[in-house]
């Protein structure tokens, strides 16, 4: 699954002896004002010993700073966590973001206290998945695995 | 062949990873000392509790923590809830609030009014108290950061309800350091917001005598994913921090020693909790006493509030929760507190409903009416298992005063990211032995349902926020403007010269200016905080 990744991201000098499949690069960020990061950093730690390249931005980011950040770290997905129910403002707002700066193919995902019926709607906007509270780490990480850029 | 018997897992563990044996015995609880490790309810240690007679005499404050969308809504909520039978107010600010933005702010973006109320000037905090007189109420805010500023706009609210403020009642949260901990809601470094704090509590001491200035919280230390011993050594050594700080600024340890109260989390291991109180309450008069020497007995005497762990509520099969928030409930009573909020069983999707809220009250009140727990005090006192626990907390707690001793301090801790990385590890491990199943959670990785029925949620719509930033914009254009810069100049050199900044704040507020105002004269004159992470 890493192999077709690879193929549409461009290509990388790689510190192994053997060329292999470019990693994943995924950019973690808490949007909005709260501090809960309990979530997240379990959520990085699990990826990164997954295998995945994880960049970690820290607390209370604008959209505007995840955007520009995940496009100059040229990461293959964006993971957002949320626990202030602000998530359909902000979530809208990156993906506005993303749009302007013809940067879709970056696949966004999040997390948080976030209620059913505001998933599906997120997930109708193109936000490919919502994990909440009980989502086991291997779902997270198989998932981020599997994303394909667009 | 000796016959062996076989135990469901190898190895028994509660939350702080330490090893339950299979029985407790006279032998566990012979080096305890009943009169100088024990002591009656009432008297040093209050192991026991801090009261003689404790829940005969009175029962806990139930108080409910509850703030959403406008001062008008959460104020009808307010209204609701004590004609409920609640006995005191628990105000939750909105981020922004919480941050030091005003509601106008970039960063408060779709944010306002949505984890709790939107309060920008004195007249939000005015409608947040409509028809509730403040000498008849105490009154608990979660605020930190920017508390001093809260504080004073309650304050300036009292004196237009011609309330003295020596008659005011209730609590500010007003704990920075577990801030940098755990919760992550900062202006400033925790320098000049410890000289804040103490301003706060230098005003309650000459002004306000019935309010408590500092709630120690573990609360959120505890959510973050730390163990019960490391909640436990961590907020006590915080407050300890407080009090050496206080001292420094040259109040004495029993003016305001005795106005400290304590926050603490009920989290799932039932003995586990009962024991921290216990230990909570000896390890604190053990060591306010070794390290401060105070001739008040108050100033020893550790009183606490406690909240159900947020962190232990379930999305799936949601009606669970109410079970698992009675059990902590009840933990949080047998371990002696003193006031309790228990959680509803919708918040892992949203704020609570008006119904899960009122099924929440009612655990306490089954507890406190029913139950029979509330008749004797301390019930589980002598109990084998339950002295050996509270012992072993207080140890494992000491063990890390050592090493926080050593360290220099809380604040150098925090800088080296000490607290921060233990309570991390802590949480990394928890979830994976969510994940190997070698803790159970049930719904949610045992007794699965495939299928499971929606519930119904509150919803906090946008229209708060446009309604909250034309009031504010309304305000800005109507107040005084010579009187507020005035105000905020006078704030801004006081600040600089380091001088006693709380008559300045409560002139800023009167003179209408906002949270995010203030807030800019600490960044300005102090410097923002920034966080170095790792995970």
């Amino acid at each position: 699954m890493a192999r077709s990744a690879a193929k549409s991201a461009p290509a990388k000098s790689s510190q192994h002896k053997r060329p292999v499949e470019r990693r994943k690069r995924v950019l973690l960020a808490k949007i909005g004002l709260d501090g809960h990061d309990r979530g997240i950093k379990v959520v990085a730690r699990a990826l990164r010993d997954g295998g995945i390249e994880v960049i970690y931005l820290g607390l209370h980011h604008t959209p505007a700073e995840i955007v520009a950040s995940a496009i100059q770290e040229d990461a293959d997905a964006v993971g957002l966590s949320i626990h202030s129910a602000a998530h359909m403002t902000l979530f809208e707002e990156v993906l506005k973001l993303l749009k302007k700066e013809r940067a879709t193919d970056i696949a966004v995902f999040g997390g948080g206290i976030i209620p059913d019926e505001d998933i599906r709607n997120l997930k109708k906007q193109g936000i490919r998945e919502i994990f909440t509270p009980g989502a086991p780490l291997d779902q997270i990480v198989q998932f981020v695995k599997g994303l394909k850029r667009k | 062949m000796k016959k062996k018997r076989t135990e469901r897992k190898s190895k028994f563990t509660n939350l702080s990873n330490i090893e339950i044996d299979r029985l407790y015995t006279e032998r566990a609880t012979r080096s305890i000392d009943p009169k100088s490790d024990l002591g009656q309810p009432g008297q040093f240690p209050y192991t026991r509790g801090v009261y003689p007679t404790m829940y005969r005499g009175q029962l806990w404050t139930m108080r409910q923590f509850s703030g959403f969308a406008s001062a008008s809504e959460t104020n009808q909520r307010y209204h609701y809830l004590l004609k409920q039978g609640q006995t005191g107010l628990s105000v939750a600010f909105d981020l922004p609030t919480l941050m030091g933005y005003d509601s106008d702010h970039p960063k408060s973006l779709g944010e306002v009014g949505k984890c709790g109320v939107a309060i920008d000037t004195v007249h939000d905090m005015e409608r947040l108290f409509d028809g509730i007189p403040l000498d008849r109420v105490s009154t608990s805010m979660t605020i930190n950061a920017p508390a001093i500023v809260l504080f004073a706009m309650y304050l300036a609210v009292a004196e237009k309800q011609r309330v003295p403020f020596a008659q005011l009642r209730g609590t500010l949260q007003n704990d920075i350091l577990k801030e940098y901990i755990a919760q992550k809601e900062w202006i400033t470094s925790p320098e000049p917001a410890l000289k804040l704090i103490n301003d706060t509590v230098r005003f309650c001491v000459e002004e306000a005598p019935l309010f408590h200035p500092i709630s120690i919280s573990g609360y959120h230390i505890r959510e973050a994913g730390s163990t019960a011993v490391q909640e436990l050594a961590f907020t006590l050594y915080d407050g300890l921090t407080y009090v050496a700080s206080a001292i420094k600024s040259g109040l004495k340890v029993d003016d305001f020693a005795p106005r400290l109260s304590f926050f603490f989390n009920a989290h799932n291991d039932f003995f586990e909790e009962i024991a921290k109180y216990r230990a909570a309450r000896r390890l604190w008069a053990r060591e306010i006493k070794k390290r401060f020497h105070p001739r008040d007995p108050k100033s020893m005497m550790l009183r606490f509030h406690t909240q159900t762990a947020g962190c232990t509520l379930t999305a799936q099969q949601p009606y669970n929760n109410i079970v698992r928030v009675a059990l902590q409930a009840l933990a949080g009573i047998l371990g002696g507190t003193q006031s309790l909020h228990t959680n509803s069983m919708d918040e892992t999707y949203a704020l609570p409903t008006q119904e899960a809220v009122t099924i929440a009250l009612r655990t306490q009140q089954i507890i406190a009416q029913e139950s029979g727990v509330t008749d004797t005090v301390d019930p589980l006192a002598g109990s084998y298992y339950i002295e050996s626990l509270t012992n072993r907390m207080e140890k494992e707690a000491q063990r890390y005063f050592k090493k926080l001793d050593a360290m220099g301090g809380m604040l150098r801790a925090i800088e080296k990211g000490f607290p921060q990385r233990e309570i991390h590890r802590a949480a990394v491990a928890y979830q994976q032995e969510i994940d190997r199943k070698e803790r159970l959670i049930v719904g949610m990785n045992a007794f699965v349902e495939e299928k499971e029925r929606p519930i119904e949620i509150l919803k906090v719509t946008g229209d708060v926020e446009r309604r909250q930033v034309a009031r504010l914009k309304k305000v800005k254009a109507e107040r005084d403007p010579k009187k507020l810069r005035q105000a905020l100049q006078r704030l801004t050199s006081a600040a600089e010269a380091g001088a006693y900044l709380m008559p300045l704040i409560l002139d800023a507020v009167r003179a209408e200016a906002t949270v995010g105002e203030i807030s800019d004269v600490f960044r300005n004159v102090f410097g923002e905080y920034r966080e170095t992470v790792s995970f």
